[in-house]
């Protein structure tokens, strides 16, 4: 058993896959870290991160899986579940090694837990296009602050774009601390060095005039629709899991 | 004078908000809130799209929040017997301008509030009057704003074709409500309206949008016409017609105008009226999901309405869902082989769902597959495990009956809708 350790890149999971076959290793497992000397692991294999090896992989990769196979296994990366290094690997190897498109083997172990973290993913996604909730600031920007459970902001951008188009936005991911801001004709990342104090009073005090009344009207709209006999708190919270509510206006 | 200003706004506020309430609480009846099937594009940096729905939140209720729905007023000169608006109702009555919908729209659109507008409205005047006033708002959202979120307007029965025409180009969806889901029970509770004057729109629209699909396959400049198609409504639960009944109206209405939805809604009880289920009624929400279900397996799984409601058994089950319900009445049809079988006979299957079904197919290619593949593969085992055989030495051998199958299941499963179980309750 051979650990290699990498730093936790897409291009470092492809470096790896390439010194796996590189060096004709057969038991190996994936960890994401700093490589230090005489820890640990009896065996281990620094895999340095190199731009034209990953490349090398990606272009096998793409022969092997369907164009939506490559973007499927990159979102599962970049989602960045803890543990889940050695299941991307997994799929990786098998998908090499095999003659045909594994893709829709489920009954394989890591095409069915990569289906399986995209799925999560994609409904993280879906619930961010959902519950994000833009405030209208007075330089007319339009922020909104997630806190999602994985790193799903890079798989938004698409959405928000062609949805708001005639509008300055921002989309902040308060737990890994970076956003995207859109300008009215493109996407930048960006990250914001505010105290993490006094952060959404300063978003407060920044409100347009009529922010406020349009929020008020939104949760008198969420209040009226409800109708009390037919409640229904289970499936209420089923809906919208409660880790949500913090930045969903009608809820707060 | 600056005081004078905010005083000014804030009683705007206050008024914006108290038409909002009133005319928001008498929208809500109406439950069909979907905002898909359009494929509206964002052009000309415009603001906005419409393609998939997303619902934006959920009501306490657990219902979908994904239009701004609202009345432009609830003034009514009709007297439906079923509806809060009716004209002997003695409530409080408001109506908006178009310039005030137009802007609601707009900046809870902008907020990532809503997919779009959903305008219905008591028809005050007569039918064109009110059908004008719908299409003016559309049209200013589309024109004025450049607005391409999802618009769904209400057809006011008896409305003009001409109306009916620009409502077309303006709006992803139109409806008209059937609300009775047979004319005997629209008679006897909406006396102003006429079956004749329902169904006039309807055939209208379902032509115009035949007409424009042909035109847009020719050009592909040519206008988009209603591209989500139009649904209805039936109130379940205020006249006395069974599933049977009601099924096979949908079933008519699907077939004959085309529709993309039939959505059913459990009367609430919110008048007194002798026609009518008393006040204290509970509304009927099992029957409701229960009608929900045979409808999805009459559109996607391939089952006949008859094979669902039939004269034999008119209603559905409530204790369990219509798939599995049909499953143990023909128990001739299992086990099913799921490495053989067709697609068609694994939808079939209760606990398998179109996804699962769509995997095992793709997944049986590769290899045999047995029950740890099924679980994964999001199977809900303990209730397909009575209707299906696969890789495995371990399956159901007794021979059992269909009631003996259904008393297994209903012993292990929690229906969500099962909330008047007191040690449920307790859980919040
Ligand atoms: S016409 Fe519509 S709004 Fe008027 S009473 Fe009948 S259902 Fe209600």
């Amino acid at each position: 058993m051979t650990t290699l350790i990498y730093d936790g890149t897409f291009e470092g999971l492809l470096t790896a896959v390439f010194d796996v076959y590189a060096h004709k290793l057969g038991n190996v497992k994936l960890h994401q870290g700093e490589y230090l000397e005489g820890t640990l692991f009896d065996e281990k294999l620094h895999v340095v991160t190199d731009q034209t090896r990953a490349a090398r992989v990606l272009k096998l990769l793409k022969l092997k899986l369907s164009t939506l196979g490559v973007q499927r296994l990159y979102a599962a990366h970049l989602a960045e579940i803890p543990g889940e290094d050695n299941n991307l690997l997994g799929f990786i190897r098998y998908a090499i090694d095999s003659p045909e498109n594994i893709e829709e083997d489920y009954g394989n172990k890591y095409v069915m837990r990569i289906s399986e973290i995209v799925r999560m993913v994609r409904r993280e996604k879906h619930r961010m296009e959902a519950f994000i909730r833009f405030q209208k600031l007075r330089d007319g920007l339009f922020y909104a602050a997630i806190e999602p459970d994985f790193n799903v902001l890079p798989l938004l951008i698409k959405h928000f774009k062609s949805r708001y188009a005639d509008m300055k936005w921002m989309i902040y991911d308060l737990r890994r601390k970076y956003g995207i801001y859109y300008d009215l004709h493109d996407t930048q990342f960006i990250t914001l060095d505010f105290a993490e104090s006094n952060r959404q009073t300063d978003i407060v005090a920044a409100y347009t005039e009529d922010e406020n009344m349009y929020q008020h009207l939104w949760k008198n709209y969420f209040k009226s629709v409800n109708i009390a006999s037919r409640k229904n708190t289970k499936l209420h919270v089923r809906h919208i899991p409660k880790r949500y509510w913090k930045h969903l206006t009608e809820k707060i | 004078m600056l005081k004078i200003l905010v005083f000014l706004n804030c009683m705007d506020a206050d008024r914006i908000t108290e038409k909002l309430n009133i005319l928001a609480d008498a929208a809500k009846y109406d439950v069909s809130c979907a905002s898909s099937g359009s494929k509206r594009k964002n052009e000309n940096k415009g603001l906005g799209n419409a393609s998939n729905g997303i619902c934006h939140s959920y009501t306490e209720d657990g219902r979908c929040v994904s239009l701004l729905k609202i009345l432009l007023t609830n003034h009514c000169i009709f007297d439906c017997a079923y509806c809060v608006s009716r004209k002997s109702n003695d409530i409080q009555r408001a109506a908006f301008t178009v310039q005030e919908v137009v802007d609601l729209t707009i900046n809870f659109y902008r907020r990532n509030y809503i997919e779009g507008l959903f305008l219905s409205s008591g028809i005050f005047k007569d039918a064109d009057f009110t059908m004008e006033r719908l299409v003016r708002v559309a049209k200013k959202l589309r024109l004025e704003h450049n607005f391409h979120g999802y618009i769904h307007l209400k057809s006011i029965p008896g409305a003009s074709d001409e109306l009916m025409n620009e409502a077309g180009l303006y709006a992803d969806r139109l409806s008209v409500n059937l609300e009775m889901p047979t004319e005997a029970g629209l008679k006897l509770l909406a006396p102003d309206k006429s079956h004749q004057d329902m169904i006039k729109p309807m055939s209208y629209l379902k032509n115009a949008i035949i007409q424009h699909t042909e035109e847009k396959k020719l050009f592909k400049k040519a206008p988009m016409f209603a591209p989500a198609g139009q649904s209805t409504q039936v109130i379940i639960g205020a006249t006395p017609e069974d599933d049977n009944q009601i099924l096979h109206s949908a079933n008519y209405f699907y077939k004959s105008f085309k529709l993309r939805r039939v959505y059913y809604s459990g009367y609430v009880p919110v008048l007194e009226d002798s026609r009518l289920p008393a006040l204290n009624t509970s509304v009927p929400m099992v029957r409701e999901n229960r009608l929900y279900q045979a409808d999805w397996l009459m559109r996607n799984y391939g089952f006949h309405v008859s094979e669902i409601v039939n004269n034999q058994q008119p209603h559905l089950d409530l204790d369990i869902d219509p798939k599995l319900s049909w499953a143990i009445r023909n128990m001739h049809e299992f086990p099913v082989d799921v490495n053989r079988a067709d697609l068609k006979m694994i939808l079939r299957v209760p606990g398998i769902g179109i996804l699962s079904a769509q995997k095992i197919v793709s997944a049986r290619k590769f290899g045999k597959l047995n029950w740890e593949h099924l679980k994964r593969m999001g199977v809900s085992v303990n209730r397909a495990k009575y209707f299906i055989t696969c890789q495995s030495k371990e399956f159901e051998r007794r021979d059992l009956t269909g009631s003996a199958i259904k008393q297994f299941i209903l012993a292990t499963s929690h229906s969500k809708y099962n909330k008047n179980v007191p040690t449920q309750l307790n859980l919040f």
